[in-house]
């Protein structure tokens, strides 16, 4: 099986891009500098990115740094994800005329009201990261069609990372750095010897359609080699990793491992990690009306399983103690994933790492299980 | 997420906090024993329900629900006329088609009888196919105890844990009726439905009398937001109880249930 | 019309005892019947004696002032009744009465506690059987207590 063509295009050229997406009518949506973050927010040029900035990561910790070059990828992931558009934090499930005698009439639902939507700069992690919440919202047997339409005509352009940030483990969980799929096309960033271009790789045929109408050559030898010299110049600087061998197996044997008192000491049940997280998905559906009473609201919400209310039945909540919500949390990410949606729900972008305010770090929790492990065996 | 419209067409006090209401919708709402509802008061929000009718007459949907909480005060202030909103059926059924043949023993406690209901009378419904129907209830006390007419008729033996003035039937709690029902446990099944730690003791005593854990089937609640398995409320383990269950083996659940805040 | 022996042999708590320890004890055993409400013991009398329902049921319950007798449980067929006659002060805690016409076999406590304390054997064994009455009633209790069925306090 041959790999289809590579392409280049110089750094010059790149704004051409923009103009074959403006001309599909598309509205890009990628990395831009806000509130000293790097986040998705509405591209209109290349000198809408974040130019030559960097970001400093590790546990807690977050920065924007200047580059000494210009690159236009040149950083990791930040607070956000791409989920914001897959499972906006706020949909309105339908409204509603409510009657005196509490029937609803003039149901309204949404309609798809986004604009075509192109997303560029997608690693490779957070592209496994779309494929698994694909899986949970548009595998359910019940799956909203409006889930379905918001991801129809998505055009998605990946960004091959030139270098990890200090929290990345997409090698441990086998996620990347290079994109394999899942894209229309796919861009590495190259600045050596003075020269600055992208490689492209076409992905699907609206892809291949997009390329044809840019500047760009056919990649040789050498410009290839750039490309696979900055995607494992990124693969060797990880800034964490993770032994997912029997992970799943590993995790349902220490349900009750001290190590879970010992973070529970430390974590505030903020619900950062869910917040920023590509692939948390639990929501929660609240009905609101007006003063009157007579215009009802059905709304699905962003959750997190780390509130006390998220597990309340009448009497309490089951999980009352912060030991027992990072183990559902860790464990779900980790492991029940793999019995509810055939893999591990978690990509390996570090950005639970990075935003936690005292640092937790999921990679070292397991670790710490795993050495312990045989010194507090219990018997199940 | 659209729910259905529909309409109160009888509403009965059962207990001081818990209403039975008989529902009327645009179509029949066909269901089988042990699957649930989201019911909801336009405006409040939803809740899960067990149905609890007769899944051989559809023609109602029939739903006992106790007041606990906005929502299910405002179903149960619901008067005959007014408009509820439903969304289902949902959820995994009692087994009553596998379990043809055997005995079996019904152990319910409080509401938990409200789900068991439909299993009770779709079982006596085709009572030739199955040998003894052992139906064992306990309730806090004679007045929280439900549907009192069908127990007569079901022959249920019906224990509370705290008497009141007058009654003069059992005292103590429903595992005793387990003890001493009539059943062989070689090959009946158990269905059981109550609060968990009754469901608990329960399945201990028809251990203790040779009902293996195997052989026994239980109704699970956990939060509930969406009903659909999409918004992650209801797991308790790797399982979604919503899809996954109500019902469950007991022997799915226990390993899970083991483990404290799971 | 079956024997002392044979009903004090069938009776679920004595299971396991060997026919030597079941003669023992019902040679302390007669018959007993109740009518209807008839009283099988009040709270504060001497207890020197405890019986095995044959067949009806029995109540027990505590007199409370200002209020009805709370019943705390209702035995039924093959349950014993009665463990005051084991220790001092031999007196019955509860209040029991039939609920309905009740046979039963009355065992002599004063009887069996002499024979006890000449035959160790037996005294363990009638120990061992009236433990684990006592730990079943214990957990039922306890989950009476529990009010597992009533309206949850918030947490």
């Amino acid at each position: 099986m041959s790999a289809p063509p590579l392409h280049v295009l110089e750094r010059g050229a790149f704004d051409g891009l923009f103009a074959a997406l403006s001309r599909r009518g598309y509205t890009v949506i990628g990395p831009r500098i806000a509130a000293g973050a790097i986040v998705y927010g509405e591209l209109h040029s290349a000198d809408d990115l974040p130019v030559g900035w960097t970001d400093d990561q590790d546990g807690g910790h977050y920065r924007l740094k200047r580059r000494d070059d210009e690159a236009l990828f040149g950083y990791a992931v930040g607070p956000q994800s791409w989920k914001q558009f897959q499972l906006p934090p706020d949909v309105r499930l339908f409204r509603a005329r409510r009657g005196g005698d509490g029937s609803l009439t003039e149901i309204e639902e949404p309609r798809r009201e986004a604009p075509r939507l192109a997303f560029l700069g997608v690693r490779s992690c957070e592209l496994h990261a779309m494929g698994i919440l694909d899986r949970v919202l548009l595998g359910n047997a019940h799956a909203d069609p409006a889930d379905r339409a918001r991801r129809e005509d998505v055009l998605v352009i990946a960004t091959n990372c030139g270098q990890a940030g200090g929290t990345c483990f997409c090698v441990s969980m086998g996620t990347g750095p290079k994109a394999k799929e899942g894209f229309d096309l796919a861009l590495t960033e190259v600045l050596e010897d003075g020269r600055h271009f992208f490689t492209l790789e076409s992905g699907s045929e609206a892809g291949a359609e997009i390329v044809a109408e840019l500047d760009a050559t056919a990649a040789g030898d050498g410009e290839a080699a750039g490309a696979d010299r900055a995607t494992a110049r990124a693969a060797a600087q990880m800034g964490r990793e993770m032994d997912v061998t029997d992970i799943r197996e590993l995790l349902y044997r220490n349900l009750e491992h001290p190590r879970w008192d010992d973070v529970a000491e430390r974590c505030l049940t903020c619900g950062n990690c869910t917040m920023v997280c590509p692939t948390c998905f639990c929501t929660t559906v609240e009905e609101v009306t007006d003063l009157s009473g007579e215009h009802v609201e059905r709304h699905q919400r962003w959750d997190s399983c780390f509130t006390v209310d998220y597990s309340r039945m009448h009497g309490g909540s089951v999980r009352r103690s912060a030991r027992s919500r990072y183990r559902q949390w860790m464990t779900h990410k980790l492991a029940t994933w793999f019995d509810q949606f055939g893999s591990s729900g978690c990509v390996g972008c570090g950005r639970c790492i990075t935003w936690c305010p005292v640092g937790i770090d999921l990679t070292e929790e397991v670790a710490a299980i795993r050495a312990t492990e045989e010194a507090h065996a219990v018997d199940r | 997420m659209v729910p259905a419209a529909f309409r109160v067409a009888a509403r009965r006090r059962d207990t001081a906090d818990t209403w039975t209401l008989e529902l009327e919708g645009p179509r029949p709402l066909e269901f089988r024993p042990g699957q649930f509802t989201m019911l909801g008061a336009p405006g409040c929000g939803e809740v899960p329900i067990s149905i609890s009718g007769d899944p051989g007459d559809p023609s109602r949907l029939v739903h006992t629900v106790r007041a606990v909480g906005p929502a299910t005060a405002a179903i149960c202030a619901a008067e005959p006329g007014r408009v509820l909103g439903v969304r289902g059926p949902f959820g995994r059924a009692w087994p009553v088609e596998e379990i043809e043949g055997a005995d079996v023993v019904i152990a319910a406690g409080g509401i938990g009888l409200a789900p068991l209901r439909p299993a009770i009378v779709q079982l006596l419904a085709r009572r030739e196919r199955y040998g003894r129907i052992v139906v064992l209830y306990g309730g806090r006390d004679p007045d929280q105890l439900l549907y009192p007419g069908e127990l007569r008729a079901w022959e249920a033996a019906v224990t509370v844990d705290t008497a009141a003035p007058g009654w003069r039937g059992r005292v103590g709690v429903v595992t005793k009726l387990i003890d001493r029902a009539e059943f062989d446990p070689s090959s009946a099944v158990a269905l059981s439905c109550g609060p968990e730690v009754m469901m608990r003791f329960a399945v201990e005593a028809l251990r203790r009398r040779g009902l293996p854990a195997e052989r026994v089937y239980v109704s699970m609640e956990r939060n509930m937001q969406c009903g659909i398995g999409h918004c992650g409320h209801c797991q308790l383990g790797p399982t979604l109880i919503c899809r996954d269950g109500p019902v469950y083996a007991w022997e799915e659940v226990e390993p899970w249930l083991a483990i404290r805040e799971l | 019309m079956q024997s002392i022996a044979e009903l004090t042999a069938a009776t679920p708590a004595f299971a396991g005892l060997t026919s030597r320890h079941v003669e023992l004890i019902a040679d302390c055993g007669a018959t007993a019947r109740f009518a209807a409400d008839e009283a099988l013991f009040r709270a504060g009398e001497p207890a020197e004696r405890f019986y095995v329902i044959r067949h009806g049921s029995v109540t027990l319950e505590l007199a409370v002032p200002e209020h009805e007798p709370v019943t705390i449980e209702t035995l039924h067929d093959g349950e014993l009744v009665g463990w005051s006659w084991l220790f001092d002060p031999h007196r019955w805690m509860f209040d029991a009465h039939a609920l309905e016409a009740t046979s039963a076999i009355e065992f002599d406590g004063a009887c069996l506690r002499r024979k006890c304390e000449y035959d160790h054997e037996l005294g363990y064994q009638l120990m061992r059987c009236f433990a684990s009455v006592l730990i079943d009633r214990l957990q039922a209790t306890r989950l009476q207590v529990l009010d597992v069925y009533g309206r949850r306090r918030s947490g």
